[in-house]
């Protein structure tokens, strides 16, 4: 082959990786508006789910700290004050009036007052609080243990999944109430606790007043705050968008653990 | 003899030097011949072996040296778009909070090591700052404001052109980057499987004690951009080597661990393996740092790809074959 037409080659071969990779920047962004693959992608949590499941003692402990490593202030996020006048009743009047109720697929319906949260079996924990959007913060959670609560009201045989019913409205209207879910196994982890306490005062309000949930293996999103309302179902796919969380609803993960 | 006569047709064209392969053939086929009464056909191979690779080196344009096996080259470019993919969507969850830290959380008291942050002036002008160990830069443009996709100057950490998404979007930015990171956790393994069982690790990586001897003249000839093309670009030098083995078995290896140290659930397999590194956040800049030297590592093998034969590297890549210029040892 003579130099001229290698080279012509060689400088064609060139345009072609150059255009190739113009393309597939492109593309890389018109697939992230597809709706299928995105769902490809999110074999990638199913995975992590598994592997982690599998690798993971179900009693596996998050590492704790010591009081040198609080935060000396504790980060707020998200909602720091929920824009629902009810919740702001309840606020005004101390949590005085506030109710926790359980249902959906219980043997006995409750509602309990923060008075009787305190007096369900507790657990406190020096834990880090890690953010999806990578900050970490460390803070010292006195709470009611999950799986003690359930214990208490008692599951119903097809029971999968705790929902958690918040306060705090994510749209400027007033709608879009933040929720959660988790698993029974992660639900019945000892470091599972409604939270009541931090740093050895009640919760404030921008961290989730008057009751949020800590779960300590799992990222900040999920840790639900001003839970109102605890829902056991067997699937989430009726309850909101469907995905398990208000932001899974968006696009997050419903598996949280990295 | 079908070989023979392919060597006498090709030989004729190679002139002087071909014939002295054809001596060499011809010396060997005697002396195999005279074997043949007690070894037949496997004397007459070597003999014929033996003129081919003379035909080979004495063969004016050089020869095509099959340097990578299939696997490797598969692997390799799987590489090149799965680091690429890790590194634009790590950038998009990196921008999420663009802030590095040193310790086992974000707000112990001590300000971050690195901040990208944006900057309204009085005017409305929005500059981008890049705070490093307390030191101010004006990065606008790159680092704390640039150009988002639709043309705006925007405050964002890394600029869109570098991310992926290139929106900010970290919700989808996750998904690309752990779907990349399972395929790429597979690839690795699968490469160590196969340098492993194919002996590529023993004969191809591993420094031999006469590589490391060299160690000195190899840095002088890099120094001098001379690299060998004739026998000697059959091996890889003891630089490469080197920095094959540390990406391989250093870098990425750790680039995966300090991943798995930013995830609460991993961090419970044995509470406290993290603090080893320094604590989460420090995990999580050991990552950037290393995706950065990962970064250092790529142009510099590009570079060296560039510099030293270009297409013939690219080719060999592609289809496998290397040419060798066996009087050209040296020479640029």
């Amino acid at each position: 082959m003579s130099n001229e037409a290698r080279l012509s080659r060689r400088g064609l071969m060139a345009r072609l990786l150059a255009g190739a990779g113009v393309v597939a920047l492109a593309g890389c962004e018109k697939l992230s508006e597809t709706t299928w693959f995105p769902r490809v992608l999110g074999l990638g949590e199913k995975v992590t789910y598994g592997v982690h499941r599998l690798i993971l003692p179900r009693k596996a402990m998050a590492q704790e700290f010591t009081e040198a490593d609080l935060s000396p202030d504790f980060r707020g996020n998200g909602t720091l004050m929920p824009n629902n006048p009810a919740y702001q009743a309840l606020a005004a009047g101390s949590f005085a009036d506030y109710r926790l109720e359980v249902g959906g697929l219980v043997q006995r319906p409750a509602a309990f007052s923060l008075a009787e949260l305190r007096k369900l079996p507790s657990r406190a924990q020096i834990t880090r609080h890690d953010c999806v959007e990578g900050w970490s913060a460390i803070g010292l959670w006195k709470g009611a243990r999950l799986g003690a609560l359930l214990e208490a009201v008692g599951l119903k045989p097809e029971a999968r999944y705790v929902v958690f019913h918040c306060a705090d409205p994510m749209e400027d209207d007033g709608t879009s109430p933040y929720y959660e879910s988790v698993d029974l196994e992660d639900a019945f982890h000892p470091q599972t606790i409604l939270a009541y306490d931090l740093n050895g005062k009640p919760l404030p309000i921008r961290n989730g007043a008057p009751l949020r949930l800590r779960l300590e293996r799992q990222l900040g999103y999920k840790m639900a705050k001003y839970v109102m309302r605890l829902e056991v179902v067997a699937d989430l796919s009726r309850i909101a968008g469907g995905k398990g969380g208000y932001w899974e609803d968006q696009g997050y993960e419903w598996y949280a653990g990295i | 003899m079908e070989n023979f006569r392919r060597i006498m047709a090709r030989g004729s064209a190679y002139g002087r030097q071909a014939l002295l392969a054809l001596a060499e053939y011809g010396r060997s086929a005697l002396l195999g011949a005279g074997r043949l009464v007690r070894k037949s056909g496997a004397a007459l191979r070597s003999g014929l072996e033996r003129a081919r690779e003379a035909l080979r080196r004495a063969a004016p344009g050089g020869y095509l040296y099959y340097r990578h096996p299939l696997p490797v080259r598969i692997m390799h470019w799987c590489n090149v778009l799965l680091l690429a993919t890790l590194l634009m969507s790590g950038l998009n969850i990196f921008n999420a909070h663009p802030a590095l830290y040193w310790g086992r959380q974000s707000y112990d008291g001590a300000p971050p090591i690195l901040e990208v942050v944006g900057r309204q002036s009085g005017a409305g002008e929005l500059s981008g700052v890049t705070r490093l160990f307390g030191h101010d830069f004006t990065t606008t443009g790159f680092l704390g404001a640039s150009v988002d996709p639709s043309g705006e100057m925007a405050e964002r950490g890394f600029p869109s052109w570098l991310t992926l998404p290139d929106w900010q979007w970290l919700a989808m930015a996750r998904r690309w980057h752990f779907f990349a990171a399972w395929l790429f956790v597979v690839n690795g393994l699968a490469f160590v499987a196969f340098a492993v069982a194919s002996g590529h690790l023993r004969r191809d990586l591993l420094p031999t004690g006469r590589d490391l001897r060299a160690t000195g003249k190899t840095i002088v000839a890099h120094l001098r951009f001379r690299h060998p093309r004739g026998e000697a670009a059959r091996q890889y030098n003891v630089l490469q080597k080197g920095a094959y083995l540390a990406v391989i078995f250093c870098l990425l290896p750790l680039m995966i661990l300090m991943g798995l140290g930013m995830s609460p659930a991993m961090d419970a397999t044995s509470p406290g393996w993290v603090d080893a590194f320094g604590g989460r956040q420090s995990v999580r800049t050991i990552h950037f740092v290393v995706a950065w030297m990962l970064v250092l590592f790529v142009l510099v093998h590009v570079f060296m790809v560039i510099v030293s034969g270009f297409w013939n590297n690219l080719r060999s890549m592609i289809t496998g074959n290397y040419r060798i210029h066996p009087e050209a040892d040296h020479e640029q």
